[in-house]
């Protein structure tokens, strides 16, 4: 019936309209903006369409910096804060009485503002000239001398900021995981104990091929949350993260537009869109490999 | 192997609102399964059955008692160093690995001079597939497979090893009513092929009467019965076991013995030497009416109901206990006639060996002084 087909589209515009509005329409916008060259914020003006923007970014010792760290940042957060929410899962799971008194503090990060767990990341890592801070009160126990974490050398700045994503995304992982556990069929456990199987294979061989899809689905999304990463970094060394040598991509975004530097949409949409071939591109590999080991 | 349980008792801690108070779950088991016997553990849920099973194969440790595989006591050793197999009700294949994989896996776990090569694996993993007929299904996913076949699977990866003892959770419960036909005669088959002393656990009285050589029926944690199938059925220790066992149930009936004759709803309906006195419980298994125009025995006829071979009639009786309507299974040429059909009223007389007198108040069987000596075997 052709009233029947008028009318499933009928119940669609709501949600065409919304996503396409503020959606579809952005996403076109930026890929339109990241080719505009010498685009004027004044006067809503431009010369012509091309590559110059994408060059541009690329040449710019800030975004190489902001892509660096975020690689960086994604490349140690991500694996790292995936085997420790593993293994805090685990360890969680083998103790079965206190169990939800753990997993409530574990998740505790979750629900605590950002802007708060830098504030706090600040007082334990900060060098003034008044204290070292906490951290490095606990390092000259071991006879470390003190490093300046938030504006000494960057490998500890690095440091600061990958410890400080880790602590913020761990709760979630770890409560995906523990569900993830638990939902294994506890009668695979006992036929592996009856058959004498040793709890590393019981692991390897059952545990981690049947929460599998969880682990990737964890990589993905942490892939590509660490890559959006700004925030975090905000909070730990404020908001001039060019001077302090920390920026992301999206933080160079952010300047580009709304930064003492900004006013250049056409700068920050060619960043944008090479964020966005960068996340597709490491989420499809991400896919591949697990298409083909489920083969 | 022969298995013994000497004793066994399985008690827990109580949980939330019976917390201090202790559940038994097995209550001072204690008998032996003869080498090569498949025993059916048989009772209502929450009997205990599972636990004992649990017990056995050492997922839980007896509070106290002990576990004998032949002479050797196993009561303190792991469920990994018993050398049983089992399979899990839900069959518990691991969903990621091919059926080979599932069957290979246990025998991935010896060590030492139990190693074995991959090439001795596979034929072992080959020989015990063909035993359960599965050859052909060898690198399937067990989603990939019917109820039937993940059964069959499971089976093997019990057997793969080569298990003292052979343990199975209800095995038949999650096919269908044909598929459970077939595969109860196929358990059978493994079982007698290969000699292992077999357990299993059930709440399906006709499963367990139709392949063990041995039942034992369980109510709350106790042991009420042990024996072969059919003389369990015939001679039931109480009445528990008598109307456990047995499709349609027993019809049992309050009554009374006097001066030798047992009174049903006052009238005698057949000679009997327990004592009389106080009431008793008279219990009729379906077929041991038989439709008499002078019978001693009259219920008002509800049904007649036709099924081939035979004809089950259906009654009432103001003496009845228990269900709403006596059911009697007759052959179909002797069924009730015109006469009887329409006075609604029929009358019996009954098989006296296929009536079973029990204490009203404790419910244990009660026998006649002169016949029916039999003890119940098994329980030593």
């Amino acid at each position: 019936m052709e009233n029947r087909d008028y009318k499933g589209y009928l119940y669609l515009v709501p949600a065409v309209l919304f996503l396409g509005i503020f959606l579809v329409y952005p996403l076109f916008d930026v890929f339109v903006y990241s080719f505009e060259e010498g685009y004027n914020f004044a006067s809503q003006t431009y010369r012509g369409f091309g590559w110059y923007n994408f060059r541009y970014v690329l040449r710019d010792p800030y975004f190489l910096q902001a892509l660096k760290n975020t690689l960086f940042l994604v490349f140690i957060t991500v694996p790292l804060s995936t085997g420790l929410a593993l293994l805090l899962s685990v360890a969680l799971c083998s103790i079965p009485k206190v169990r939800e008194l753990f997993q409530t503090i574990f998740f505790l990060p979750y629900v605590t503002n950002t802007l708060a767990v830098g504030l706090v990341f600040m007082i334990l890592f900060q060098k003034t000239p008044y204290s070292d801070g906490l951290m490095n009160l606990l390092l000259s126990v071991f006879g470390i001398a003190p490093i300046d974490f938030i504006g000494g050398p960057y490998a500890a700045k690095l440091f600061v900021l990958s410890f400080y994503t880790i602590w913020i995304v761990l709760p979630f992982k770890i409560l995906i995981l523990t569900s993830a556990l638990t939902s294994v069929d506890e009668g695979l456990y006992r036929a592996a104990r009856i058959d004498g199987t040793p709890p590393g294979r019981i692991f390897f061989r059952i545990t981690l091929p049947m929460i599998r899809p969880m682990i990737f689905y964890l990589i993905i999304t942490g892939f590509i949350g660490a890559f959006k990463a700004y925030s975090d970094a905000v909070a730990i060394f404020g908001v001039n993260l060019n001077a302090a040598g920390m920026n992301t991509i999206v933080g160079y975004v952010y300047d580009m537009l709304y930064g003492d530097s900004g006013g250049y949409p056409s700068y920050a949409s060619a960043a944008a869109i090479l964020l966005f071939a960068i996340v597709l591109t490491i989420t499809t590999v991400n896919l591949l490999v697990r298409n083909r080991g489920r083969n | 192997m022969e298995v013994t349980l000497r004793h066994l008792t399985k008690r827990f801690p109580g949980r939330g609102k019976n917390k201090g108070q202790e559940v038994i779950a097995v209550n001072d088991m204690d008998f032996t399964i003869p080498d090569g016997e498949l025993i059916g553990l048989l009772g209502p849920s929450g009997c205990g059955k599972s636990t004992a099973l649990n017990l056995i194969c050492g997922l839980l440790a007896p509070t106290e008692g002990k576990i004998l595989f032949g002479d050797q006591e196993v009561t303190g050793i792991p469920a990994e160093k018993r050398g049983v197999g089992m399979v899990f009700q839900n069959y518990a294949l691991y969903p990621h690995l091919n059926v080979l994989q599932n069957i290979i896996f246990p025998l991935e776990n010896l060590k030492g001079d139990q190693k074995l090569t991959r090439e001795a694996m596979r034929a072992k993993a080959e020989e015990v597939a063909e035993l359960v007929q599965i050859r052909e299904l060898m690198d399937r996913r067990p989603s990939e497979l019917s109820g039937g076949q993940q059964q069959r699977v499971a089976i093997a990866r019990a057997l793969v090893k080569l298990p003292r003892v052979l343990l199975l959770d209800e095995p038949l419960s999650n096919l269908d009513a044909r598929l459970r036909l077939k595969t109860r005669e196929e358990i059978r088959r493994i079982q007698q092929a290969t000699k292992i002393t077999t357990i299993f656990v059930t709440h399906d009285q006709e499963e367990a009467m139709s392949i063990s050589d041995r039942i034992v029926v369980m109510k709350d944690g106790v042991v009420q019965q042990i024996g072969r199938p059919q003389e369990v059925y015939d001679d039931p220790a109480n009445l528990f076991v008598a109307q456990f066992l047995g499709t349609p149930p027993i019809n049992v009936f309050d009554a009374r013995v006097e001066s030798g004759k047992l009174l049903i709803g006052g009238e005698p309906v057949m000679d009997t030497d327990v004592a009389g006195g106080s009431p008793v419980k008279a219990a009729i298994r379906p077929e041991g009416f038989e439709v008499d125009p002078k019978g001693p025995l009259s219920c008002r006829l509800k049904a007649v109901e036709v099924m081939g071979r035979d004809v089950s009639v259906v009654c009432e009786h103001e003496a009845l206990t228990g269900a709403p309507t006596i059911r009697s299974i007759i052959d179909a040429d002797e069924q009730p006639d015109d006469e009887m059909r329409r006075s609604g009223v029929v009358r019996f007389s009954l098989k006296p060996h296929k009536v079973l007198l029990f204490d009203a108040e404790t419910g244990e069987r009660l026998r006649g002084a002169g016949r029916d000596k039999r003890t119940f075997a098994g329980r030593s």
